[in-house]
């Protein structure tokens, strides 16, 4: 009898699942859900050339939709699943339509965290910024306006990135970050540093250590107020806060869940025949052992693959080395591995270029993880490394009169 | 109007032909088998990993430095090895023929 596999959320890690799939030859049917009514697209640019330039977001569709017809996939978008029934293995959408399933792979990602702060219910020009139609709504903000002026809060990698973007378009931005400096939760201090100068460079006005405590509206601006009681008035403020792991569906199932749904090694949820991938998940890595959840492409990607595989009847383990990227201005920032633990760091400059730079975490004398900047030949080396557990010289590594070698 | 062609590990030849985006784009639209393109076409996931045929390759605009640290490591690099994402139609002579390298 033909099987059939439902796949919840078609960004990256769904959609990569569904055509895996076929590739590994699975017969039976494939339903692909997405409540964005989009077309799937690429995640990463919504915050960079999608941001500010003027294309539609079908330019940056995962695939064409015929690719979609031509594997025999059936994609509905703008439709949401309400409910995972494992005991008689079936979905349930917000249109009413019930779906039997014999594998469910749960690919719901993460949302933006909108603060819960007095002032934010009320206001207006607040945005999140993880959708297509966010962005659209933060561009035709930007397009009513003379002379836009924007505030930022948070300044992890959606913050700093939106704020290069917008800065390209000659917009005033103001950055402020609750840490006591820049990318405080995913890179250490010499990253941060290279960063915040570029920033600066750039004409971004940042403020480090600064606690949004209430939003009021002003007019048709807002207003926001720090815990220190200084304020900053806006035409729109964009919050770059982090997000949380799109988790409930999984909890009502019954899944075990942790800071996402808890799967094993072979990306296998709690309950028989449930997958899960991607910015949802946690797990723990072989490589490091310690429980992550990894907001990037590659993982969602890979596994997605993985558990294409699985479903097919491999039983493989996913121990791919996390990896991830981030564009600014015209600087670009690769990062390898799980920096987590890190106990000292080796920080290389080089001879030819002082636009790049490279961040090797260690703990002991295991290399845990790189930040390349302008550097791709210190990613993949490090990569390189990584894979072959190599014992690095810290010496050799840090002095740029060495070049860095296979 | 270019017309390129392109040729999988499984020896499928596709003749194709675009007026602009680049060779990722282009093979993607195919969907041609073994170019990914993850990253959306950012020079940041090798996973559009193609041989340009020798005769083509110096009439291509030569590689970023990124680029080809990109490729240095790459499985079945070769001397002509590039990144489809990072090759625009326009610049392809016609006839272009380009093998995808996984
Ligand atoms: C602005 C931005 C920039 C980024 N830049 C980079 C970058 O440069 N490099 C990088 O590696 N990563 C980047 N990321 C992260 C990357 O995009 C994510 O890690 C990736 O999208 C995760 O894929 P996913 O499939 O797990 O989940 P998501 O992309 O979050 O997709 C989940 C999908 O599930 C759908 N869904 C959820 N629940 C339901 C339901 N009940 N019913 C129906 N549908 C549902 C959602 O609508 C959504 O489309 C960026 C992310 C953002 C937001
Ligand atoms: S598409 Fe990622 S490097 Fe070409």
């Amino acid at each position: 009898m033909n099987q059939k596999c439902i796949i919840i959320g078609a960004s990256h890690g769904g959609v990569n699942c569904a055509f895996a799939l076929r590739k590994e030859g699975y017969q039976g049917s494939i339903d692909l859900i997405d409540a964005d009514p989009n077309l799937p697209y690429h995640r990463p640019p919504l915050s960079k050339t999608f941001l500010n330039e003027d294309l539609p977001i079908s330019q940056y569709s995962l695939w064409a939709e015929e690719s979609y017809s031509s594997e025999n996939i059936n994609l509905h978008l703008g439709k949401r699943v309400l409910r995972i029934l494992p005991e008689s293995k079936t979905i349930v959408l917000d249109t009413g339509e019930i779906l039997p399933y014999d594998q469910v792979v749960l690919a719901t990602g993460a949302k933006a965290i909108m603060p819960s702060l007095p002032g934010i219910e009320e206001a207006k020009n607040l945005y999140t910024l993880r959708t297509a139609a966010d962005v659209v709504a933060i561009k035709e903000r930007l397009k009513s306006l003379q002379n836009p002026e924007i505030a930022i809060i948070g300044a992890g990698f959606i913050g700093l990135e939106t704020a290069a973007s917008l800065r390209k378009l000659g917009h005033p931005v103001s950055l402020y970050e609750r840490e006591e400096r820049i990318l405080s939760r995913v890179a250490a201090q010499p990253t941060a540093d290279y960063f915040s100068a570029l920033h600066q460079a750039h004409g971004v006005q940042l403020f480090p250590g600064k606690t949004l405590s209430s939003v009021s509206e002003t007019g048709n601006r807002v207003t926001m107020i720090f815990t220190d009681g200084s304020t900053k008035v806006a035409d729109l403020a964009i919050f770059g806060i982090g997000v949380r792991p799109a988790v409930r569906l999984a909890q009502e199932a019954g899944l075990t869940t942790d800071s996402g749904i808890l799967i094993d090694d072979h990306c296998q949820s709690s309950i028989a025949d449930i997958y899960a991938l991607g910015d949802c998940c946690s797990f723990i890595h072989p490589r490091y052992r310690r429980l992550v959840r990894i907001e990037s492409v590659q993982n969602a990607v890979d596994q997605a693959k993985l558990i294409a595989k699985n479903i097919m009847g491999q039983s493989l383990s996913y121990e791919a080395l996390p990896w991830f990227w981030s564009d600014q201005y015209d600087t670009k920032l690769q990062m390898v591995g799980i920096n987590q633990g890190y106990d000292n760091l080796v920080v290389r400059r080089e001879l030819d270029n002082d636009r790049k730079l490279s961040v090797w975490y260690f703990e002991g004398t295991r290399l845990l993880a790189v930040d390349a900047i302008n550097n791709a030949k210190a990613y993949v080396l490090g990569t390189k490394y990584m894979k072959e557990d190599r014992l690095l010289d810290k010496e050799l590594l840090a002095n740029p009169e060495v070049p860095l070698s296979k | 109007m270019s017309q390129i062609i392109f040729i999988t590990q499984n020896q499928e030849r596709y003749e194709l032909s675009a007026e602009s985006g680049s060779l990722m784009e282009l093979a993607k639209a195919n969907r041609i088998s073994g170019i990914d393109g993850d990253c959306g076409g950012v020079c940041s996931c090798a996973t559009c990993h193609i041989h340009i045929h020798p005769d083509h390759f110096e009439q291509l605009p030569a590689a970023s430095e990124i680029e080809l640290e990109m490729l240095e490591l790459e499985d079945n690099v070769s001397d002509t090895s590039r990144l489809a994402c990072q090759v625009k139609v326009q610049d392809a002579p016609e006839g272009l023929i380009v093998t995808v390298a996984n």
